[in-house]
């Protein structure tokens, strides 16, 4: 009976007015892999298209040359996933602004993740399983 | 001109009328968005165009033969300053977020990201463009 009783604080909690904090980590995400793609693809496009005589010297050889490094694959492979998520994330807002109709959004958005899964999941099997001597 | 809130500059509202003509970060925001948007679809053909390399080296040595084709390469030149554009622009955003002032200096730091821009642009221009500009006038080896 001598133990103290406080009333809360506040009024009881509504869990419904909170919906999680995903815009605010999808925000965040979007800074964080900001700076990292400013280096990794300011960096690709250079030696890519710049550097040493630029897209003209690419070829097979030129990549089986790179991928034989794994700080060029895990560059590649990094690049990918940070450029796929912040790239969708960046065209989940755009969507979200422009389209009109429920359905609209919904489908232009399976339409997004699908090509996302797609081209994470091809780029990193190729990336994985990359053979040098495809043709011996 | 240092106005920095669009409605206290004239000229915002057209014939009396209330359509928002946009300040210049408006622009810069419109210009971001375009230029990720590129950038995404850019993207997608490019993994799939490398993911050829697991088809065989002549597929994917026809395939890149296309990137080296002039007016493909023009797209090159158009696609480097779209990213850089991204980029630059992205750095400002992230500087008018978490820098104290960044708010106050965002107008200067569009201009000097603009500058950047072009400082950068002339120089890589000149390098993706040199071989398909001196093969074009004969100039070959």
């Amino acid at each position: 009976m001598s133990d103290l009783v406080l009333d809360k604080p506040r009024s009881p909690r509504r869990p419904a007015a909170r919906r999680g904090n995903f815009e605010l980590y999808s925000w965040l995400f979007m800074r964080i892999s900001g700076v990292a793609l400013v280096v990794l693809v300011l960096g690709h496009l250079f030696i890519m298209n710049i550097l040493d005589g630029g897209v003209h010297r690419i070829n097979f050889g030129f990549v089986a040359g790179r991928w034989a490094s794994p700080f060029w694959q895990f560059w590649d492979l990094l690049m990918l996933w940070l450029a796929q998520i912040h790239g969708g994330n960046g065209l989940r807002t755009v969507i979200n602004d422009y389209a009109r109709k429920d359905a609209t959004r919904f489908w232009l958005k399976v339409l997004l993740f699908t090509s996302m899964v797609l081209v994470i999941g091809l780029g990193t099997y190729v990336i994985f399983t990359f053979d040098p001597n495809i043709t011996d | 001109m240092a106005g920095t809130t669009a409605t206290e500059r004239e000229g915002t509202s057209r014939r009396g009328g209330t359509l928002y003509r946009g300040d210049l970060g408006m622009w810069s925001w419109v210009a971001h968005r375009i230029t990720g948007v590129l950038t995404f679809f850019f993207l997608f053909a490019h993994v799939l165009d490398t993911a050829l390399v697991r088809v065989s080296p002549d597929a994917y040595d026809k395939v890149i033969e296309t990137y080296k084709n002039p007016v493909v390469n023009l797209f090159e030149v158009g696609l480097v300053g779209a990213v850089l554009y991204h980029a630059l622009n992205g750095i400002r955003v992230m500087l008018v977020d978490f820098w104290s002032k960044g708010t106050q200096y965002q107008r200067p730091m569009l201009w000097a990201i603009l500058g950047i821009w072009v400082a950068v642009m002339i120089p890589g221009t000149y390098f993706m463009m040199v071989r398909t500009v001196t093969d074009l006038l004969g100039g070959g080896h």
